[in-house]
């Protein structure tokens, strides 16, 4: 428990909150020794005494009874039934939920049809027939609100008693041939605290509101017993008139249910760690850029990335996804950027157009030139112009990067009308037709009324490519487009993309973990290792004559038909972690090849004519 | 969709029965007898009997539920002791005031929330995004009640811009600028606290979805900023807040009993307070399973929303 008291206190806001309720805690508990005038003495001559007059710190109410006594006095009643009432509830909640949860079937079905029953109630209405029964009284009260509560904390404990009771440390115990109270003791109640206490923590504040809202209809407690709501309950008659003997009470209840809210809320962030920053962070329109002194942009026509360098600013040092990448694509033509996952090429691809979600990612240095423009630079409103207009994207999970609420039609003409305003309905239903019907959809009617789940993968990514073409791009940067499909489809799809890419002259940066597809399409491949360009040239040479260790693993652990060579090799070890790259060559822990010298220095990038290697045992070829 | 709604109003069915039970048996299970205290000190025993006859109190529990069933099914929910009338009359002229009144701050609480949840996901962690979470922190911890009784203070005996209670103006009034001029500080009272949550629960919402996958695509096809979130994550996010606001729809319609009292309005949580302090039963019974059954409904209409917005839903 000690880190979590840490981590709430390090939150200055639940802090605050802890101090707060910290605060009217040691007040409660010093109420009796205080030397306070008894609460309930009755003293009519001075009835409604101002704050700080006479005597009365925080005057008299409407029969002259002290207010500060009262409201100490009228707390603690308030924070005692409050608790109370909160622990009833998290005990009878829990059990019901440990027993539907770990005994399941129809003791499970019962328990929480009631359950669901209970919380078809708007959660007042229950209580109120609750008191109606017991009659007005605050330990009626604390049962009604107590009763009530029961349901939310059945609903959570249950739903995480399942998972525990389903996982597999409880089945290999339970063959072990433990008894169900053993488990439930030592296995499944210890896995349950977080639950019970963050559902302690959201309703435990609700509780100590509800019960004084009780005693704040006169259905709590009754005279002259009183907590903060009949308090307050009393004091409304007088309100115009003698604001102040409302005022103190509700301001009270105000400032206890605000603490636990806060030291609540802290809570849930500690011990839920999706909630807490970080987690859950929204990524800006355009990924975040930090550089000193780009390399002016190149006035070569296609698009060139020089010196590109992208980091995630997580935890205490940076990971560095991409470093110093210098790529270019001459029009028409198409690059491969190869490589396993982690190894940079997708976030390289995406700092193109801005598009790496930031935060947290950074891009720290290089330009990307386009048009004799360096695209880093631009404004927002520039790019959003550019973007899908003359450089389109098409990206690996069409499922996942399709809108699922809006038809193919929608997100189709959406692609045109951001770059192209007054197009009439019937042009845009034109346009998308003739756009599904390039990448070979032969019902586009059919499929522009369509939701993307109702369809399969590789239409999903031929309507992904459709909507890459929409404005007729120069360039389309495709992630891994055919990696989520299976072999025929994908072979189809790389078909349309050729095809396309012949027939339009667009240029295309083909990005994939595999060689085989690779080899089909590219002109130009470019392999990529922790972030860095390992090898760079044109496809037949980098396929034929690998120079790089890990192209030559690479093509060995890819599978090909009609080779004879035998299975393929897998590549052992891993890639270097990016926040922790070692000193010299990044492959060399797992090269065969590797020497002393290879870790002693960063290895540079030799380029000797259209090729370039970033490994020191490879000569090239002169002559 | 027809089917659906047919499906989930069908599955509805044992709810409605299980409150009607509830309501019944924690109704009945009241110590004493109504008899005695309806006929108060004309209680003598032959008083006693005869009473109990006309109720049908002399007959077993389980039947009396039936019957009671019965009744309800015809839309007789008996007759109050206290205002001698029947019990459906006095909650129709009642419901049409918490309506009102509960409608206008749940239509306040769901614009108004995710409106502030909206801005403060796109201006995360920026001024306006810690102005509106420390907002919401304090609306979500002040008391209904006590925020009613400070507006009133303010708003209206000091400002003088509101009437202090009631529904309409006690001469002269009945139009609807004067119901209005009524309305306007109950309601938002009433609305505050389930604005400030679903003020939070959109934030999140709209974090979570502004991370997936076709915000990028739709980012990347060049969509103008404000169209990616109100068109592609809001249109998203949505679906989950849905659920939020069925729920707020139930803590809405409990806070209207404190707000009807401190605000003198005439409806339905008011006559429950004063039927259970003048321990009429038939009125607390009526009331409660009413209220209860349009809370049912009204998360009918919500899911069929949620099926409506999310074509991966059913259909």
């Amino acid at each position: 428990m000690m880190p979590l008291a840490r981590r709430i206190v390090r939150n200055r806001l639940a802090a605050f909150g802890a101090g707060l309720l910290l605060t009217v805690t040691c007040l409660c508990l010093a109420t009796p020794f205080l030397g306070l005038v008894d609460p309930n003495i009755i003293n009519t001559a001075d009835r409604f005494t101002m704050p700080f007059d006479e005597g009365y710190i925080l005057g008299a109410d409407h029969l002259g009874r002290d207010i500060l006594s009262r409201l100490l006095w009228g707390t603690r009643l308030s924070l005692a039934v409050g608790l109370t009432a909160a622990l009833i509830a998290a005990l009878a909640g829990s059990l019901i939920g440990i027993a539907a949860g770990f005994f399941g079937g129809r003791v499970d079905a019962l328990l929480m049809r009631s359950v669901d029953v209970l919380m078809a109630f708007p959660y007042i209405l229950l209580a109120l027939a609750i008191v109606a029964v017991l009659g007005p009284g605050l330990m009626n009260a604390l049962i009604a609100v107590a009763v009530v509560n029961v349901p939310f904390f059945a609903r959570n404990v249950r739903g995480m008693t399942l998972v525990i009771a389903r996982s597999d440390f409880i089945a290999a115990a339970r063959l072990s041939g433990r008894g169900n109270l053993s488990l439930l003791l030592f296995e499944v109640l210890p896995n349950l605290w977080a639950v019970i206490i963050v559902a302690f923590s959201t309703t435990v504040g609700w509780m100590i509101l509800e019960t004084a809202g009780l005693s704040f209809l006169g259905l709590g407690s009754q005279p002259p017993q009183s907590d903060l709501g009949s308090m307050l309950g009393e004091a409304r008659a007088a309100l115009i008139t003698n604001p102040h003997t409302s005022l103190i009470p509700g301001l009270m209840i105000f400032v206890i249910v605000m603490g636990i809210n806060l030291l609540g809320d802290g809570m849930r962030d500690a011990l839920d760690p999706r909630l807490s920053k970080g987690g859950l962070q929204r990524s800006r329109p355009v990924t975040e850029i930090d550089r000193s002194k780009p390399p002016a942009p190149s006035r070569q026509p296609g698009l060139h990335l020089s010196g590109l360098c992208t980091e995630f600013r997580v935890g205490s040092s940076p990971l560095l996804a991409v470093r110093n990448v210098t790529l270019g694509l001459a029009p028409g033509e198409c690059l491969a950027i190869v490589g396993e996952s982690g190894s940079g090429k997708s976030v390289t691809a995406l700092s193109v157009m801005g598009l790496v979600a930031s935060p947290p990612a950074v891009i720290t240095a290089g330009t990307v030139s386009y048009g004799g423009r360096d695209l880093l630079a631009q404004t927002y409103d520039v790019l959003r112009g550019l973007r899908g207009h003359r450089i389109a994207y098409i990206f690996q999970d069409p499922l996942n990067s399709l809108h699922p609420m809006l038809t193919v039609g929608e997100q189709l003409t959406e692609a045109m009308q951001s770059h192209e305003a007054g197009l009439s309905s019937d042009r845009l239903r034109e346009r998308a037709t003739k756009l599904l019907e390039d990448v070979r959809i032969a019902n586009p009617a059919h499929v522009l009324a369509s939701y993307p789940h109702m369809l399969s993968g590789g239409m999903r990514q031929r309507i992904s490519i459709a909507m890459a073409l929409a404005n007729d791009p120069d360039v389309i940067i495709a992630d891994e487009p055919t990696t989520a499909l299976d072999v025929t489809v994908q072979a189809q799809v790389l078909k349309i993309l050729d095809r396309l890419r012949r027939e339009k002259g667009v240029g295309l940066v083909f990005i994939s973990h595999d060689l085989n597809v690779v080899a089909q399409i590219s002109d130009r491949i470019a392999v990529m290792y922790a972030g860095q360009i390992v090898e760079n040239g044109p496809s037949r040479d980098v396929l034929d004559d690998p120079a790089h260790p890990y192209t030559r693993a690479l093509l060995a652990c890819s599978p090909q038909i009609g080779m004879a060579a035998g299975l393929p090799k897998p590549i052992g070890g891993s890639l270097p972690p990016a926040d922790n790259l070692p000193a010299g060559c990044t492959f060399a822990a797992r090269c065969s090849l590797a020497s002393k010298a290879c870790r002693a220095l960063p290895v540079d990038l030799v380029i000797s004519d259209e090729r370039e290697v970033r490994c020191i045992k490879w000569e090239p070829a002169h002559g | 969709m027809g089917r659906y709604i047919l499906f989930r109003a069908a599955a509805s069915v044992p709810v409605l029965l299980g409150i009607t039970i509830i309501v019944f048996f924690i109704l009945s299970m009241i110590p004493g007898d109504p008899a005695t205290a309806i006929l108060g000190s004309y209680a003598t025993p032959e008083n006693v009997a005869r009473l109990n006859a006309q109720l049908g109190l002399d007959r077993p529990l389980v039947q009396r539920y039936f019957i009671w069933l019965g009744n309800l099914l015809h839309g007789d929910l008996g007759r109050s002791f206290s205002l001698n009338r029947p019990v459906i009359d006095e909650i129709l002229e009642r419901f049409n005031a918490t309506v009102i009144l509960s409608g206008l701050a749940f239509l306040i609480c769901s614009v108004f929330g995710v409106a502030a949840g909206v801005i403060s996901a796109i201006r995360q962690y920026g001024v306006l995004d810690k102005l509106i979470t420390l907002t919401v922190l304090i609306g979500i911890s002040v008391p209904s009640f006590f925020l009613g009784m400070m507006m009133i203070l303010y708003f209206a005996v000091s400002l003088r811009w509101f009437p202090v209670s009631g529904m309409y103006a006690l001469y002269g009034g009945g139009d609807l600028p004067d119901l209005i001029s009524h309305l306007v500080m109950p309601a938002t009272a009433l609305a505050v606290v389930a604005t400030g949550v679903v003020a939070r629960m959109s934030r999140s919402a709209m974090l979570e979805v502004l991370r997936l996958d076709f915000i990028r695509t739709a980012r990347a096809k060049g969509v103008r900023e404000s169209r990616v979130v109100l068109r592609h994550a809001l249109r998203h996010a949505i679906v989950s807040i849905l659920p939020i606001l069925g729920l707020q729809a139930g803590f809405v319609l409990s806070g209207a009993v404190y707000i009807e009292i401190v605000f003198q309005w005439p409806g339905i949580g008011r006559m429950l307070v004063d039927a259970i302090l003048t321990r009429d039963i038939m009125l607390v019974q009526g009331g409660v399973l009413f209220v209860a059954a349009c809370y049912v409904l009204f998360n009918i209409v919500v899911d069929v929303a949620q099926i409506w917005l999310d074509p991966r839903l059913g259909r």
